[in-house]
């Protein structure tokens, strides 16, 4: 006896708790096996770029935090990198240094939130009330430093807004020692979970050079073995005086490039910020930490692109100055934006409940993606 | 090769194909005849000197005169990346779409569409991608004017402090 089949079509979102903030997708599905998962963007579109224009340089630092909530210093440094190469600025060292060690405890905590969630979508509970509670003591030792705990404004343009707290280094190194432990805790409790492994190994599969066609960025082009990192291979602040390595997918429980390897790539990178931070911290210098920048900011004409490795990868800011106190231009160059273009091509032939751990492995943050 | 030596490689190649090449600004960029952009990316992206294998950013600005769209490559392999412009009548901005080189053209084309109102000539599905399907122009536009009201909802709302002096 044949049973007839027929295609089925399925609203996934935008206030579904998995897809990361306010995502949709339209799912065409035959049973449980997907023929095309169409994403649907925007429901979170603010429009950042054009208040940039309204609002002046200095001015638009508070909106970039909106542009990726989780790791808001990145956006933070990136605007600034812009301003000052616009404006022909050079940062102090030490703010260089504070602004690695506040970018470096932020990617910690958005990765935190990243394999927190991964376990959540996929059904497991405990691995986020794990993450989330590591990701507590980030939040409260930035908060420590700049008085807030998601939408930072910790930086200016010119360096960061103030120097490290008295005492805050002895307690960033104690957290770091709290840490490294825990990471081996959390791998041998969630990662290396049989039930785990099985639902992410071999799932969303993303070859090296389809990674790089779809200008993937960060942990997921990493996760497809290719090793690149901004902060390696296009140095920016103090970056070049740290020793770190860039963990790259290996393929060692299913395919290269499949969910595991992004996820274990992420793990690894927690480890690395780690030993950046140890440097950091014991190298800071003395001095300054924001350069003289006049109130009335005004850039030559002209244009310019920054490169800075956010937590989700690459992100590309232009900025273009026509020598007012206003950006004539700027846009973002986010790394969910790219990923979430490889969806619709990865979904075909998915299972339903895989999607979940695509979007999760694919590390997408809705405000990201629609600016 | 670096990126000096390859605006000139695509000069040589191209000819008067390529309009202007500006070495001082903070990244030196070429800018392209329209109807070559395609052809000159593709041979950027296929030979092997340059291999450029990565458009990392498309973006579209106006200018009040003209739209322009700036065109990130990058070469992997080389590490290095050169930057592109073509420029677009205001009026009727068309360019023929990229994604038949780099697929990551695809989304960026859609915003590109959605915010500035560039046609992409041969684009597989260039719907509005951040704005609602049914929105009046385009916002990144410099003369747009945000609409009073959309579908019967207000886009401005008197502030709120006002509202509480009346109260009194």
């Amino acid at each position: 006896m044949s049973l007839r089949t027929e295609e089925m079509t399925l609203n996934m979102g935008p206030q579904h708790p998995s897809t990361h903030g306010v995502l949709r997708f339209v799912i065409k599905a035959d049973g449980e096996v997907m023929r095309e998962a169409i994403p649907d963007v925007g429901y979170l579109h603010r429009s950042i770029e054009k208040i940039a224009e309204k609002v002046g340089y200095h001015g638009f630092m508070p909106y970039t935090d909106r542009v990726d909530y989780v790791c808001a210093m990145f956006t933070n440094q990136g605007w600034g990198m812009a301003s000052e190469r616009l404006g022909g600025i050079e940062v102090p060292k030490r703010g260089e240094y504070c602004r690695v060690i506040s970018a470096e405890f932020n990617r910690i905590a958005s990765h935190l939130l990243s394999v927190g969630t991964m376990g959540m979508d996929i059904g497991a509970m405990t691995p986020f009330t794990h993450a989330i509670r590591e990701r507590e003591m980030i939040n409260d030792l930035i908060e420590e430093l700049c008085g807030a705990r998601l939408t930072f404004n910790y930086m200016r343009i010119g360096g960061v807004a103030w120097d490290l707290p008295p005492g805050w280094r002895e307690k960033a190194l104690a957290y770091l020692d709290h840490f490294d432990p825990i990471l081996e805790e959390y791998n041998s409790l969630i990662s290396y979970n049989k039930i785990y492994i099985e639902r992410l190994a071999n799932v969303g599969v993303i070859s090296t050079a389809e990674a790089i066609d779809y200008n993937l960025v960060g942990p997921n082009l990493r996760g497809s073995g290719f090793k690149w990192d901004i902060r390696k291979d296009i140095p920016y602040s103090v970056y070049p005086e740290f020793d770190f390595d860039i963990p790259i997918g290996k393929g060692e429980f299913g395919t290269l490039g499949d969910a595991m390897d992004r996820y274990m790539v992420r793990i690894r990178e927690m480890h690395e910020s780690s030993k950046i931070l140890r440097q950091a911290l014991s190298q800071i210098p003395d001095g300054p930490v924001l350069a003289k920048v006049p109130r009335n900011f005004k850039p030559k004409a002209g244009e310019c692109q920054i490169r800075v490795e956010s937590a989700r990868g690459d992100m590309g800011w232009y900025a273009v100055s026509d020598g007012s106190a206003y950006p004539w231009r700027v846009h973002v160059r986010t790394g969910s934006f790219a990923a979430m273009g490889i969806i619709n091509k990865l979904s075909r032939g998915l299972m339903i409940a895989d999607l979940v751990t695509l979007i999760a492995s694919l590390d997408v943050i809705a405000p990201e993606i629609d600016r | 090769m670096d990126v000096l030596a390859t605006y000139q490689r695509v000069k040589g190649q191209f000819g008067d194909k390529v309009l202007e090449i500006n070495e001082k600004a903070h990244d030196p960029f070429a800018v392209v005849e329209p109807s070559a952009i395609v052809e000159i990316c593709r041979f950027l992206r296929d030979d092997p000197e340059t291999a450029m294998n990565c458009l990392s950013s498309e973006i579209g600005v106006d200018y009040k005169d003209r739209i322009e769209v700036v065109y990130e490559l990058y070469s992997y392999p080389k590490r290095f990346g050169v930057t592109l412009k073509v420029k677009l009548p205001r009026d009727n901005p068309v360019v023929a779409t990229m994604e038949t080189v780099w697929s990551s053209a695809n989304w960026m084309e859609r915003e590109i569409f959605d915010l500035i109102g560039v046609t992409f000539e041969g684009h597989s599905d260039l719907r509005r991608i951040l704005m609602p399907e049914d929105w009046p122009g385009h916002p990144q536009r410099k003369d747009f004017v945000e609409p009073m009201e959309y579908h019967g909802i207000s886009t401005v709302r008197e502030s709120p402090i006002i509202r509480l002096e009346a109260k009194k």
